[in-house]
């Protein structure tokens, strides 16, 4: 076998081949593609509750507008599908769309199919759903209660997975350990926020039967099973093709499959293709977040800090649906969950529930932040405990150098690396020791200051097989083996000797084609530009296996590595040619600078094109017993990669890293800011292939870690309305708030790959949030913190005693009570001159309260208390027109009574009560006054959460000012009801 | 995230717009640089039947100074403001909130007078004109009237503006001896809307001070010449009095803290500016 050389471009940070064209608009995107002629395009109408039945779903209106040409609803595509499969057998009702019910905001509930998307988006207004609501879960740990409302009657309860694990002796080593600490997180949800939403063009060919999908589909293509059980065909009826280029994806692209279900289905149904692209919208609230994650992790430790057993609990929460591949992200990390660290007593809980919210799935890190914040936060707090450095309890927890490779108690096998000399390297150019002098200079001056440490393992390559530890040794001995991680390279050589690559991946803008190029290039001794590098994917014409696709941070270990194994193979191939040709051995031969030589003699030569193209021209010179040398297609998988053993040990990936961070963080007690003094992240990922690329993804990854710990929140109150519907709602950091970085490097090369290279890409967004959160506790010198470290937060973190009581006369407002209770409350009163008879009987009055109620259109009395109107509700240029439900109950004539109401429509729905008293005053007057709680949901608290309190007491107040104007008003409180005239533009 | 139909009439002349606010009324927009309005109308919260372009109209274009104000005009983009010669000399205020306001990008096209009528309750252009007593200039096919900046901002998004009614132009008050002003915002991320902003204006040891993003619209509050724990117990109260709520970026006990905390460092960066203006 011939040895790797030259290595001429392997290890540079070469200027990308992608470059150009995506700095010059020339990428070519999903949208950029064109369509087939007759392409319609889709609008998805989506439910505005958390929970809630279906009742009915009238599509004339919608219908009747020119161009929508079709309303497709779940009841439409339910023969022509089925629900998308979990990887745990659950009976969860998963279909891509509402038939019968909804279980989140944002659930697709009809596909509205025009001739172009603005016709689309004006029919899905017009389609009218009736629904019966139902109670929202939205706490995981509010789930598991016994009178919970269960959102799928045929798992019978949540929770839908429980699993326990033990490893070594936990038991023991907690008894004999002389401490024991344990720490609770709530880890948040959020997400990867691409830049270019979902996409895709779908059609259905009646033929054959087959469909065809083009989609910014990211993988894992085990998912294409998945898609084609749900459209009820075999995989070869289901092609899915992707674009060359994908703007983003961080996971979040895996979950368009259902969306490519559900317009496949509606393309079938229409009889031409359909176009769907996601609107940000849609995607904050209905395309795919991280878990939310409830753990509390316990440790048994000695005096010195080192950990002997650790016992974690760990509550998931995967929303509304169990979609394939979840829960994975539970999983994931199960080989890894002892860390960087030498722990061999490990306990697991594992439990998965169900919640009326957005269903998960892959975000860059996956897994990876639930776990090392728990595990850093408690290496953090022992240390405190102990009165230690930080440092110093990371480091004699460490595994030993000299143990590589290293099986963890719960299965992984850790491939290499020496954490010790990391550590030493990073303090040392990280300047640690300069680090601390600033922190005890700052807190000299009574500034806040602290400095936060993370070590973490990084693992990359997923085994296939991970997720099956979910299910029993027995269970998995029925189902039947599953592991491995296919990365799959053709390499193909054309006429005129240039040379093409193709791999089963999907970039996202990662660099694919440059590293590939360079690879292959330094294999066969070519130039660059001589290799060209395709991407995109079609299930139909390539090679490709489950393990296809963009994820798991496995470009660089597995996809670039069987491209190698492909370029090696076919190069011992055209060596054997071109030895016949030269009269020498293959083994002779060098192939460099675009020839290939004899070692011995350099007279003895040709070019690489000419031993290349002898395939295509004159087969008849190819030796009989060398099988061409046109095209080589290498499906590589590692044998490390194993399925669970019976004691539920797993090796959940084949590499990894290892990553330790310190920063340095400053707190203004005041705004609450949090200033990042300094960053050092610290980086093995074995062999770095191009230093650029490295250094992109780190910094990439640290930026969207910043995101998840300080600015971004998937929000949900506790009616399970979405309450982060816009980029001003869901925050992501800009290049203004990421602060600088500094990067560092030792490189220990994994020994199961074929390049030596390991994934890079998660390890900050493990690392990152629980290293500035360690930061935050120690300049506050607090014990709980959680996610996101939001001023409000911080400040309330740093603030001490209780707040300044309001002057006298001011009543304190009525104390919201539990976290996540959006119910706003407002009161007021009015006088008027009408006494409280004629009031009272205004108030039972149907054509009083249609004059009186704002933008009222016409009010039908169903009783004498009971009303139903036609509303238009808004605030400045916000409008909506909702259909009012008003009813009086507790009447206590003249005196008192009870007003409660809903608003459903296109901005959202609402609901309500006040209490309404009336009170006699001198001169025969009346005085008015109302409490209220009142709470909105739908798009309204979406994308106007911020506004919402400010509206409801300007509509609520509009009410009362109307009523009191109506009975005569005008001798309004101070300023009352002078300010709420003129809100209604009254009185000037 | 497509808009309603609409028309769109891009107006040639201040008469071309008043006259379509005429005809279409409370149906009619007006877009002046649309960096609020445009989203609105993608995301189909808002959905005019008209949208009256005034960008076009030259005579909009360019503000003026006159009797000790100045005078920004329907058309005059933020970033123009900032962007002009000595405004720190003349509005120090103003020129010290517009850096807060959006982004390089948005400035580039928002507009003075749109982020007025818009109204939004943490918007710092507002909240300038509250803290300078400033006024808005309005005008519609039948009579033009000038309404102060206090009087015009009635709650969120709600304002002294007629249906038939544009506003023309606003006028900040320019520089007066003796007059410190400071500014400060609280906001998640730069460019974002405020959790709190103050705005403070300390004239002849008297103090004013503005707040936005706590109440439904800026308010500002006059506190004479208080000091220590007096100024504290007058912040607290002024606090409380803004009705501040929760979200999801902050809780109304932050923004109470805000106004007291910030609201005092801004008064006190104003007095002393003051004192130094005098002292020169």
């Amino acid at each position: 076998m011939l040895s790797i050389e030259p290595m001429g471009h392997v290890g540079l940070s070469i200027e990308r081949v992608e470059d150009a064209a995506l700095l010059t608009g020339r990428g070519r995107y999903v949208d950029d593609l064109g369509t087939p002629p007759g392409t319609l395009h889709a609008a998805i109408l989506r439910s505005p509750h958390a929970h809630a039945d279906i009742v009915a779903i009238d599509k004339s209106a919608a219908l009747a507008l020119p161009g929508v040409i079709a309303v497709v609803t779940g009841a439409d595509i339910q023969d022509i599908t089925t629900g998308l499969v979990p990887a745990v057998r659950a009976k969860v009702d998963a279909r891509v769309i509402g038939t019968d019910r909804v279980r989140y905001v944002g659930e697709p509930v009809a596909v509205v199919i025009a001739r172009d998307r603005y016709l689309a988006e004006d029919g899905a207004e017009l389609v009218e759903v009736e629904y019966r609501l139902r109670p929202a879960v939205v706490d995981p740990e509010a789930s598991l209660a016994a009178d919970a409302h269960v959102l799928h009657e045929g798992v019978g309860a949540n929770l839908v997975s429980e699993r326990s694990f033990r490893y070594g002796d936990p038991e023991t080593a907690f008894q004999q350990a002389p401490h024991q600490l344990s720490v609770t997180v709530h880890y948040p949800r959020n997400t990867g926020s691409p830049i270019e939403t979902y996409g895709l063009v779908a059609t259905y060919e009646p033929t054959d039967g087959s469909y065809d999908v083009l989609a910014n589909f990211q993988g894992p293509f085990s998912i294409h099973t998945v898609m084609a059980r749900a459209l009820k065909v075999p995989g070869n009826r289901l092609r899915i093709r992707t674009p060359p280029d994908s703007g983003g994806s961080f996971g979040v692209k895996q979950g368009v499959a259902p969306y490519a279900v559900l317009i496949a289905a509606a393309s079938r149904l229409v009889g031409r293709p359909v176009k769907w692209v996601e609107d940000r919208l849609e995607h904050l609230a209905a395309s795919v977040s991280a878990t939310n994650r409830v753990t509390t992790l316990k440790a048994a430790f000695d005096d010195e800090g080192v950990v002997t057993a650790l016992d974690w609990d760990q509550l998931e929460d995967c929303g509304a649906y169990l979609r394939a591949p979840e829960p994975a992200t539970l999983y994931r990390m199960h080989g890894n969950l002892t860390g960087a660290y030498a722990i061999r007593n490990v306990a697991i809980r594992n439990r998965v529930v169900l919640t009326n919210k957005t269903p998960t799935g892959l975000v860059r890190g996956f897994g990876g932040p639930q776990v090392y914040f728990p595990l850093e936060r408690l290496m953090h707090r022992i240390a405190v405990m102990l009165k230690r450095d930080p440092f110093e309890v990371i480091r004699k927890n460490l595994i030993p150098a000299d143990a590589f490779p290293y099986r963890t108690a719960t299965g992984a096998l850790y491939d290499s690396g020496n954490y010790q000399e990391a550590l030493a390297v990073a303090a040392r150019d990280g300047g640690l020791d300069e680090l601390k002098r600033r922190r005890d200079a700052a807190r000299a001056e009574g500034r806040l200051y602290g400095i936060g440490y993370t070590a973490a393992v990084e693992p990359s390559v997923s085994n296939m097989g991970y997720i099956t530890t979910v299910l029993t040794p027995e269970e998995r001995a029925k189902a039947g083996p599953k592991n491995g991680a296919q990365a799959t390279a053709s390499i193909t050589i054309d006429p005129v000797g240039s040379v093409t690559v193709q791999v089963a991946s999907t970039p996202q803008g990662q660099g694919h084609r440059t590293v590939l190029a360079q690879v292959v290039a330094d294999a066969l001794g070519l130039e660059m530009s001589l290799v060209r590098v395709v991407t995109e994917l079609d299930t139909a014409k390539d090679a490709w296996s489950i393990a296809s696709g963009n994820y798991s941070s496995r470009f660089a270990a597995a996809v670039a590595g069987a491209a190698q194994l492909a370029a090696v193979k076919l190069r011992g191939r055209l060596a054997r040619i071109a030895a016949a040709q030269l009269n020498v051995v293959a083994d002779d031969l060098v192939f460099a600078e675009g020839r290939v030589t004899s070692r011995h003699n350099p007279d003895v030569s040709l070019p690489f094109a000419r031993v290349a193209a002898t395939s295509h021209w004159s087969p008849g010179l190819v030796p009989e017993d060398v099988e061409g040398g046109i095209r080589e297609t290498v499906f590589w998988t590692p044998p490390e990669l194993t399925a669970p053993d019976e004691a539920d040990g797993i090796n959940s990936s084949l590499c990894h890293g290892f990553i330790f961070d310190f920063c340095g963080v400053e707190i203004d007690p005041v705004t609450g800011k949090l200033g990042i003094d300094r960053y050092v992240t610290m980086h093995d990922c074995g062999r770095i292939l191009h230093p650029g690329m490295v250094e992109g993804q780190v910094r990439g990854g640290f930026a969207q870690a910043l995101g998840a710990a300080v600015y971004e929140e998937l929000s949900y109150g506790q009616d399970g309305a979405f309450l982060s519907g816009t980029l001003a709602d869901y925050l992501l950091p800009t290049a203004t708030e990421v602060p600088e970085l500094t990067v560092l490097h030792v490189e220990s090369p994994s020994p199961f790959t074929p390049l030596g290279a390991k994934g890079v890409g998660e390890g900050n967004c493990m690392s990152t949030p629980v290293c500035l959160a360690n930061a935050v506790a120690d300049a506050l010198g607090i014990e709980a913190i959680d996610l996101p470290l939001t001023p409000a937060k911080i400040a309330a973190l740093a603030a001490a005693g209780d707040e300044p009581a309001p002057p006298p006369g001011h009543d304190k407002p009525k104390a919201s009570t539990k976290p996540g209770d959006r119910t706003m409350r407002g009161e007021g009163k009015a006088e008027v001159a009408a006494p409280p008879e004629k009031v009272w009987a205004m108030l039972l009055d149907p054509d009083v309260l249609a004059s009186v109620i704002p933008g009222a259109h016409g009010v039908k009395k169903l009783s004498d208390t009971h009303f139903k109107a036609d509303v238009t509700l808004g605030v400045g240029p916000v409008k909506g027109r909702y259909k009012a439900d008003v009813e009086l109950t507790d009447l206590d004539a003249p005196r008192a009574a009870t007003l409660s109401g809903t608003v459903t429509g296109g901005l959202g729905n609402g609901g309500g009560n006040g209490r309404i008293t009336l009170e006699p005053i001198e001169g025969g007057g009346t005085r008015i006054g109302y409490t209220y709680e009142a709470h909105v949901g739908g798009k309204a608290a979406a994308v106007g959460g911020r506004l919402l309190d400010g509206a409801s007491r300007v509509i609520i107040g509009g009410f009362f000012s109307a009523l009191a104007r109506k009975a005569g008003g005008g001798r309004g409180g101070p300023g009352f009801l002078k300010r709420i005239f003129a809100m209604l533009g009254i009185g000037r | 995230m497509k808009p309603a139909p609409f028309d769109y009439i891009r107006a040639e002349s201040l008469d071309e717009a008043l006259a379509a606010l005429k005809q279409y009324g409370s149906d009619a927009r007006i877009m002046a640089g649309g960096q609020s309005l445009l989203p609105m109308l993608n995301m189909r919260l808002a959905k005019p039947a008209v949208v009256v372009d005034v960008m076009r109209i030259a005579a909009l274009a360019s503000p003026a100074v006159e009797k000790g104000s100045l005078v920004a005009p329907a058309g005059m983009r933020q970033a123009a403001m900032l962007a002009r010669p000595g405004l720190a000399a003349e509005v120090p205020l103003l020129s010290l909130a517009l850096p807060w306001v959006g982004h390089v990008q948005t400035r580039a096209r928002g507009t003075l007078c749109g982020s007025v009528a818009h109204a939004d309750p943490s918007a710092e252009i507002p909240l300038c004109l509250v803290a300078l007593k400033g006024s808005v200039r309005l005008r519609s096919a039948k009579r033009k009237r000038s309404v102060a900046a206090e009087d015009f901002f009635v709650g969120m998004m709600l304002t002294d503006k007629a249906d038939d009614e544009m506003i023309e132009a606003i006028a900040f008050p320019t520089i007066r001896p003796g007059t410190g002003y400071a500014f400060a915002e609280v906001g998640r991320r730069h460019g974002d809307f405020a959790i709190a902003a103050c705005a403070a204006v300390v004239e002849q040891g008297r103090m004013r001070l503005a707040v936005g993003g706590v109440g439904d619209r800026p308010l500002a509050r006059d506190l004479g010449a208080l000091d220590g724990s007096a100024l504290d117990d007058a912040l607290n109260a002024f606090a409380w009095e803004l009705g501040a709520g929760d979200d999801v970026h902050a809780t109304a006990r932050f923004r109470r803290d805000l106004v007291r905390k910030l609201g005092r460092q801004v008064l006190e960066q104003a007095a002393e500016r003051a004192n130094r203006r005098d002292a020169a």
